[in-house]
């Protein structure tokens, strides 16, 4: 079950009655309706459930590499994140406005394409501008919200250790990892269908940056985290596998490890904060209102 | 584009007239066995002997030229292909020292220009180029005798400016003339192979249009100014394995088992290279590729000239995915210059053991 708010709604709603409030300010824009060219950034909610999920990042057990625990997780409120990835237009608003850096050149400008070759910085600085042009509160997912938000489309990279062979580790990722379409050219929205959640494109040639760092874990005989080190300059990007990209890469066809095999693109959508008080109330006025 | 055609039939034309005197004599008159050999696509070689114990024989071959449009890295950028079989490389032709090499060099009417080959590894009329001139539905048989053993070059080479246009548009492969004992280690000590892959280095140079975006063309023709002039920079767009970008990785990544010797050929027709295995050696390097020398031995990487070919054996020792790079890393990795082996086998704990996983470095001792 998925509802899509109309943010064009919830901002007259706001603009009406909110507006001697201390939020005039960002009403300013009352005519930005969350996209470039007038679209709306639909957004999906996800309903509060469980997720079965390969938990990301390195581990080890006894001074030796151990495989990724699945542990169920739970979402006791539902997720609101966005149907589709953010457009290159909706991301060349927040260019033009200067905030965000340029997109390259060879990125085609449209509504129906995902902005891609973004780095996390890029993606977390237009989170930013979209936050204070709309007064919601938008940010990167995390690789659990993505797992649960994907479903079905989230890829379980779970690999058996032999402690007596790491090569047979590095080859059935290799193997996995290479047996996908090398079709990097991205392609309008819808082209890689919606799941079982209402999100579109999941999977598909464009990787998602998520807010997760690369952490190694020390397990203990049970499987339990003993203690973990991140390192936040590598960031989680989930899509057909998960992969591991250092922050401020834009493109990681080239920017991966000598054996890997990289994301085509990289992309991103965001999740918006539900308990962010402006968009409560703005949901309880349309609510109140229609 | 038809101007453009007309031009180039003529200067080939004037071409043909200078060689005609030397293509009239007939293959007959050598009393020697014939075996016709089909060619295999890189980086696979076609099955032959690695020493023999038969006499010389006369080996034919047919290289087809065929000119067409290509996909080149995972972005779709298009290239205006020149082929040797329809493959770059074109394929790599074995046979043995004293055999007499046939090739006959077939220019489909359905191409647009003349064409060539300058065999490296020939002697005379400028490797056989002088001879083998033909024009769009002409065909030529040129043989010449394998007297030098190695690993050779052959490229188109059509004259003036031409010559290194088709070179880096793909009209290039290699040629190896095995010693009739086959290899040895220079000490007497033969050297076997259970495997051997050509890989064959292109530098390509894609013209960009004004907002920096690679051009795409129709035709070679159309192709040719603009490219001209990004050739003339000497900074090539792409430094590839067979042909694009990734073509031998993922799921056409080159596969061998522990234990197996496997003979790499690397050819680069026009620009230097520098081979390395990751996590691997060359055993005996032929880096010029000439096995009249005793090979280096034990090399981390070796050098290829640009016009020449390198031959190197490895026996791999530990299972796992190897990257096969040329080590400059950004050729490797930027420009498209990486293939992968994926070997299996069974791990060596003695060679390489993770003696303790990745940890937090433990606070430093007081006292």
């Amino acid at each position: 079950m998925l509802i899509a708010f109309k943010l064009k709604l919830a901002f007259a709603c706001v603009a009406g009655l909110a507006g001697p409030l201390a939020v005039a300010p960002l009403l300013s824009d009352a005519g930005f309706r969350g996209g470039a060219n007038g679209t709306e950034q639909a957004i999906v909610e996800v309903r509060a459930g469980n997720v079965a999920y390969r938990v990301a990042g390195d581990f080890t057990r006894d001074g030796k590499q151990a495989a990724a625990p699945l542990r169920q997780i739970s979402f006791e409120k539902p997720l609101a994140i966005m149907k589709h990835q953010v457009s290159s237009s909706e991301y060349q608003a927040c260019v033009d406005d200067g905030v965000c850096r340029a997109l390259d050149r060879s990125v085609s400008i449209a509504a129906d394409r995902p902005a891609v070759q973004v780095s996390w910085h890029d993606a977390n600085t237009y989170a930013s501008w979209l936050s204070q042009k709309t007064g919601e509160r938008y940010r990167l997912p995390t690789d659990e919200e993505w797992a649960f938000a994907a479903g079905s489309k989230f890829a379980d990279d779970g690999l058996p250790v032999d402690d007596d062979d790491p090569s047979k580790r590095w080859i059935a990722r290799y193997e996995r990892e290479s047996g996908r379409n090398r079709d990097g050219d991205p392609r309008a929205f819808g082209s890689f269908g919606v799941n079982e959640n209402g999100l579109a494109d999941l999977a598909g040639n464009v990787w998602e940056w998520t807010s997760t760092c690369f952490t190694r874990h020390r397990l203990d005989d049970a499987g339990e985290t003993i203690s973990s080190k991140a390192n936040c300059g590598v960031r989680v990007v989930e899509g057909q596998h998960r992969s591991y990209v250092t922050d401020f890469i834009r493109d990681a066809r080239a920017g991966g490890c000598a054996v890997g095999v990289p994301p085509d693109n990289l992309g991103f959508r965001l999740v918006r904060e539900s308990s962010s008080w402006i968009s409560g109330l703005a949901k309880t006025l349309h609510i109140a209102r229609s | 584009m038809l101007t453009r055609r007309g031009a180039l039939l003529s200067a080939a034309a004037a071409a043909l007239l200078l060689a005609a005197p030397a293509t009239t004599k007939a293959a007959d008159d050598l009393k020697l066995p014939r075996q016709k050999v089909e060619l295999v696509a890189p980086p696979f070689v076609h099955a032959h002997e690695q020493a023999t114990k038969q006499g010389p024989k006369i080996i034919e071959f047919t290289l087809t030229i065929e000119e067409k449009k290509v996909v080149i890295d995972e972005k779709g950028t298009t290239f205006q292909a020149m082929t040797f079989n329809g493959s770059m490389p074109g394929p790599l032709m074995v046979v043995h020292e004293g055999d007499y090499v046939e090739v006959k060099l077939v220019n489909p009417a359905s191409n647009s220009m003349p064409h060539n080959v300058d065999f490296h590894s020939a002697t005379g009329a400028l490797g056989g180029a002088e001879l083998t001139l033909v024009n769009p539905g002409e065909e030529v048989t040129l043989r010449w005798k394998a007297t030098r053993t190695g690993t050779f070059v052959y490229h188109c080479a059509p004259g003036g400016p031409m010559i290194p246009w088709h070179v880096v548009s793909g009209m290039n492969g290699a040629v190896m003339v095995l010693p009739r004992e086959g290899l040895t280690d220079g000490k007497g000590k033969p050297v076997k192979y259970d495997r051997a892959y050509y890989i064959g280095e292109q530098d390509m140079y894609v013209p960009r249009d004004e907002k920096g975006n690679f051009k795409s063309y129709d035709s070679p023709g159309e192709s040719y100014n603009d490219t001209v002039e990004v050739m003339k920079k000497l900074t090539p767009t792409h430094v590839v394995f067979n042909g694009k970008v990734g073509a031998l990785t993922g799921k056409n990544a080159l596969t061998a088992k522990v234990g197996e010797t496997v003979l790499l050929v690397h050819s680069q027709a026009n620009r230097d290279s520098r081979p390395h295995l990751i996590g691997g050696h060359g055993d005996y390097v032929w880096e010029t590729g000439k096995f009249s020398n005793a090979p280096e031995t034990g090399l981390e990487t070796w050098f290829i000239r640009g016009g020449s070919v390198g031959a190197a054996t490895y026996k791999f020792l530990q299972p796992g995915i190897y990257a096969y790079v040329t080590h400059n890393l950004i050729e490797a990795v930027e420009l498209g210059a990486t293939a992968h082996f994926k070997v299996e086998g069974k791990w060596n704990d003695d060679l390489m053991t993770q003696v303790k996983a990745p940890s937090e470095i433990p606070p430093a001792k007081t006292n």
